[in-house]
C-alpha cells in the first residue's frame, strides 16, 4: 500500500445523526488536499478520521503502520490565557519516550530549530498571547513539526487572520509540503486558499466532488456543497467564486454622498502614527 | 522564642501542623490541574459530596477516609459520564450529583443521632482530631500524588491544555482524567479532617490561582502553586493556635491574604511596563 492512510466508505456520527457519510479518501505522501464545505458538512470530523482519534460506525480506515501525524487546531479554541511559553507549547508534542518531566537537551535542541525554521527564534520565553496572529499559528505547528509527521493535518489554519497573515501562514504550509510532508487542511476560503491548492475535497456529509480545483469549483459541485448558487468567474485561469446577495444593500441617507476617498501617500512619509 | 516555640511542645499540634502542610502543598498541587481545567467547581461540588461518603461509611461501619475517597471518586466519575451527555452541562451535572450526596450525608446525620463522631469537625475542620495514622494516610496520598504528577506530566499538562490534539499525539486522556479524579479523590478525603469539607475547595483553588497572578509558565505556577499551599497549611494552624480559629478556615483565610498581596503586586508588575511605554512614546 502506498497511501498514508485510505478511508473507505467510513461513516461517523454524534449521537443519531450521521456526520459523515459512505465517505471514500486516501492521501498519498507528499500530497497536498484541502477540504471545503459549508459549517457543519464534516470538515473537522473528517480531519479528526484521518488523525485516528474516531472510530467509523461503518467502513474502515487503512494507515500505514507507524504513521506520524501531526494536527494544528483551530487558533479559536485555544486557550490564550492558559500559562505556557512558547517552549512548553512545542515541546508539549514530545510526550512519550520520557518519563521525568523537564525536557531532555535532545529534545530542547530539537525544538529550537524547529522554532528558528518556522521564524520564532527568540521566541521561546514568550508566553503564547504576546505573539502575534501568524505566530501564534507558527507556535501551533512547530508543536506538530516536533513529532516528524509525514503527514499534517490543519483544521482551518487562516480562520479569523487578516491577508497578510494568511498569506504568511500559508507560506509556511507551502514550504513545509515542499520538503515532502503531505499536508490535509480544511478552509472555509474558497478564492484565498482552495482555489490555490493541487487538489479538493468538497465535502457536505458526504464527498460531493474530488479533483483539482479547476474541475470542482463549479456552479453546479459548489450548489450541491453548498445548497446555495454561486457564480464562478475565471481569471487568469483560476476559478473565482462570486457570492450573490439576494437584495443589495442600500447606503443610507447619511451615508448618501459618500464617493471613494483615497488618502494620498505622502513622500517619504512611511512612519507609523504616533 | 519559646513562646513561638510552645505549640509544637503538643503531640496534636505537631501532628495537625504537618497534616496541614502537607495537605496544603497537595492541594496546590492538584488545584494546578482543577483550575486549569475549568473543575474549580468540582472541586467545590467533590469535597461536599465526600461528607456525603464519610457519614454513610461510618453507618455501615466502612472506614471513613476509604468511604469517602471511593464515594468521592465515583462522585467524580458519575459527574463525567452525566457531562458528556451534551443536552446537561458540566456545571448542572456537578451542582446535582454532589449536592445529592451532601444531603445524603444531612439526611444520614439526623437520621442516626447516636453518633460516636462530631461531624462538625468534618465540616470545618479541627486540628484536635488529627492522629498520627493521618500523618501517615496524607504522607501516603502525597507519595502516590508526586509520583501522578512526575511520572504523568506531559501527558497530564497536554490534555489539560489541548485534549483533542493531545489524543493524536498519542496520550491516552481518558487514562489521565481517571489518574486526575482518583488524585483529586484520594487528597479530598485524606485531607478533610483538617481542612473540613466545606473549605477544602478553597484550598484548592486559592494557591493555583495565586500562581496563575505570578507567572505565565505552567511549570513555574506548579512550582509557585505546591510552595504558597504549603505556607498556608503551615501558618493557618499555627495562626489557628493562637487565635483559637477553626483550623480549615485560618488556613483559607491565609491563603486569601497571600491572594490579595499576590494581586497586587501582579497588579503593579502589569502597570510598569505600560508606564514604561507611556514615557517612551511621550
Amino acid at each position: 500500500m502506498n497511501d498514508l492512510i485510505s478511508l473507505e466508505k467510513v461513516t461517523y456520527r454524534y449521537g443519531r445523526e450521521p456526520v459523515l457519510v459512505n465517505v471514500d479518501l486516501s492521501i498519498s505522501p507528499g500530497q497536498f488536499v484541502g477540504i471545503v464545505g459549508p459549517s457543519g458538512s464534516g470538515k473537522t470530523t473528517l480531519l479528526k478520521a484521518i488523525a485516528g482519534t474516531l472510530d467509523p460506525i461503518a467502513g474502515r480506515v487503512v494507515r500505514q503502520p507507524d504513521l506520524a501525524v501531526g494536527y494544528v487546531p483551530q487558533v479559536e479554541t485555544v486557550n490564550w490565557y492558559f500559562p505556557i511559553m512558547v517552549r512548553e507549547a512545542v515541546l508539549m508534542s514530545r510526550v512519550n519516550g520520557r518519563l521525568v518531566p523537564w525536557p531532555s537537551k535532545a529534545d530542547l535542541r530539537e525544538a529550537e530549530r524547529v522554532l528558528e525554521r518556522l521564524g520564532l527564534e527568540g521566541l521561546g520565553g514568550r508566553h503564547i498571547r504576546e505573539l502575534s496572529g501568524g505566530q501564534q499559528q507558527r507556535v501551533f505547528i512547530a508543536r506538530a513539526m516536533l513529532r516528524n509527521p509525514k503527514l499534517l493535518l490543519l483544521d482551518e489554519p487562516t480562520s479569523g487572520v487578516d491577508v497578510r497573515t494568511r498569506h504568511d501562514v500559508m507560506h509556511v504550509i507551502h514550504e513545509l509540503h515542499h520538503e515532502g510532508l503531505a499536508v490535509v487542511l480544511t478552509t472555509h476560503d474558497l478564492n484565498g486558499i482552495a482555489a490555490h491548492l493541487p487538489r479538493l475535497v468538497c465535502l457536505n456529509r458526504e464527498v460531493i466532488a474530488t479533483g483539482r480545483p479547476g474541475e470542482v469549483i463549479t456552479p453546479e459541485v459548489l450548489e450541491r456543497t453548498y445548497g446555495a448558487p454561486l457564480e464562478v468567474l475565471s481569471h487568469g485561469g483560476m476559478p473565482v467564486v462570486v457570492e450573490h446577495y439576494p437584495e443589495t444593500i442600500e447606503p443610507s441617507i447619511e451615508e448618501a454622498p459618500a464617493r471613494a476617498k483615497v488618502v494620498p501617500l505622502r513622500e517619504g512619509h512611511h512612519e507609523h502614527p504616533a | 522564642m519559646s513562646t513561638l516555640l510552645e505549640p509544637f511542645d503538643y503531640g496534636f499540634f505537631r501532628h495537625a501542623i504537618l497534616v496541614a502542610t502537607l495537605a496544603g502543598a497537595l492541594c496546590g498541587l492538584i488545584g494546578v490541574y482543577v483550575v486549569l481545567r475549568g473543575m474549580s467547581y468540582i472541586g467545590h461540588g467533590l469535597s461536599h459530596a465526600i461528607f456525603g461518603g464519610a457519614v454513610a461509611s461510618y453507618v455501615v461501619g466502612v472506614n471513613v477516609i476509604v468511604g469517602a475517597g471511593v464515594w468521592a471518586f465515583v462522585s467524580a466519575l458519575m459527574i463525567n459520564k452525566v457531562a458528556r451527555r451534551r443536552t446537561i452541562g458540566a456545571d448542572a451535572a456537578i451542582g446535582t450529583i454532589t449536592t445529592a450526596s451532601f444531603a445524603v450525608g444531612l439526611i444520614l446525620v439526623s437520621t442516626y443521632r447516636s453518633f460516636v463522631v462530631n461531624f462538625d469537625a468534618l465540616l470545618f475542620g479541627n486540628v484536635l482530631g488529627v492522629t498520627q495514622a493521618d500523618v501517615w494516610l496524607v504522607a501516603g496520598v502525597g507519595m502516590f500524588a508526586g509520583v501522578v504528577v512526575f511520572l504523568g506530566y506531559r501527558q497530564l499538562l497536554f490534555s489539560t491544555f489541548d485534549p483533542e490534539v493531545a489524543e493524536v499525539s498519542g496520550v491516552n486522556t481518558g487514562r489521565a482524567d481517571m489518574l486526575l479524579a482518583i488524585t483529586l479523590a484520594a487528597i479530598l478525603a485524606s485531607t478533610m479532617n483538617v481542612l473540613g469539607v466545606t473549605l477544602i475547595a478553597a484550598v484548592l483553588v486559592i494557591p493555583p490561582v495565586t500562581a496563575r497572578l505570578l507567572t505565565d509558565s505552567f511549570s513555574r505556577m506548579l512550582w509557585i502553586s505546591v510552595g504558597v499551599g504549603t505556607v498556608c497549611g503551615f501558618a493557618g494552624v499555627y495562626l489557628s493556635y493562637y487565635l483559637d480559629w477553626a483550623s480549615g478556615p485560618a488556613v483559607v483565610v491565609t491563603a486569601a491574604a497571600v491572594f490579595a498581596v499576590a494581586y497586587v503586586v501582579s497588579s503593579f508588575r502589569r502597570r510598569l511596563p505600560a508606564a514604561a511605554a507611556d514615557a517612551h512614546v511621550g
